[in-house]
């Protein structure tokens, strides 16, 4: 979380609000933030830290393992019309790519913004593609791995 | 930090599963969604929920995921407090 929450600037100005959430009560929260977080991140993690006890939330997001009791890595991208855009699940050993993430949600806005579409890799500023008939059969002229 | 009273145990709501009247005079079944099965779909609403939480700057309060419509969210869920990665 606080890989998250060092980009927090970067989501902050992109217009993005961050969740973290697991099974720890928010009194384990509280004393994570203070005992360590604060110390890997300044000022500790800037956004709310949720309560997943019993795992009900982590149930309906497909990502708790009921046999160990936890919410394992899953990660959720949700629209401002509340519409999951993207979703990244991992086992616990391998952490998030935080970089990832922010591509994720600019090659989004993009798109909402836009009505293109992005191709594999896009990066702001690279080429876009734009969907359409004329585009069928073409894609190889336009983009290339 | 506000220096309201709080307690050991404080409820929040969980999964707000949109409540539907059971189908009556129905023979094909309507899908129902479940609190025991994963609802999270890309391109489909995010399930709402309530969970009790640590804020920072503000304390212990109950958060709901659609407080924040209308903004872009990440939600981050993640083993446990204390973990290694």
């Amino acid at each position: 979380m606080a890989a998250v929450a060092a980009i927090y600037d970067e989501l902050k100005a992109l217009g993005v609000e961050v969740l973290s959430m697991s099974t720890d009560s928010r009194f384990v929260h509280k004393i994570w933030q203070e005992q360590e977080l604060s110390k890997m991140v300044e000022g500790g993690v800037p956004f709310p830290m949720l309560s997943d006890a019993g795992g009900k939330i982590g149930t309906i997001y497909g990502v708790y393992d009921e046999n160990a009791g936890v919410d394992i890595r899953g990660r959720f991208i949700i629209d401002p019309n509340f519409v999951i855009r993207a979703m990244e699940v991992l086992t616990p050993e391998v952490g998030r790519n935080p970089k990832e993430l922010l591509r994720q949600i600019k090659a989004f806005q993009h798109v909402m913004e836009t009505g293109e579409v992005t191709p594999s890799g896009w990066e702001p500023g690279g080429s876009t593609l734009q969907p359409g008939p004329d585009l069928v059969g073409r894609v190889w002229e336009v983009w290339k791995p | 930090m506000p220096k309201t009273p709080q307690g050991c145990v404080e409820p929040a709501a969980g999964p707000l599963v949109p409540s539907s009247a059971p189908p009556t005079n129905t023979t094909t079944p309507s899908f129902v969604p479940q609190e025991d099965t994963m609802q999270a779909r890309v391109g489909k609403e995010a399930p709402d929920f309530e969970a009790s939480a640590f804020v920072p700057g503000e304390g212990f309060k109950n958060v709901k995921l659609s407080d924040y419509k209308g903004q872009w969210i990440v939600l981050c869920f993640y083993p446990g407090d204390f973990t290694f990665v």
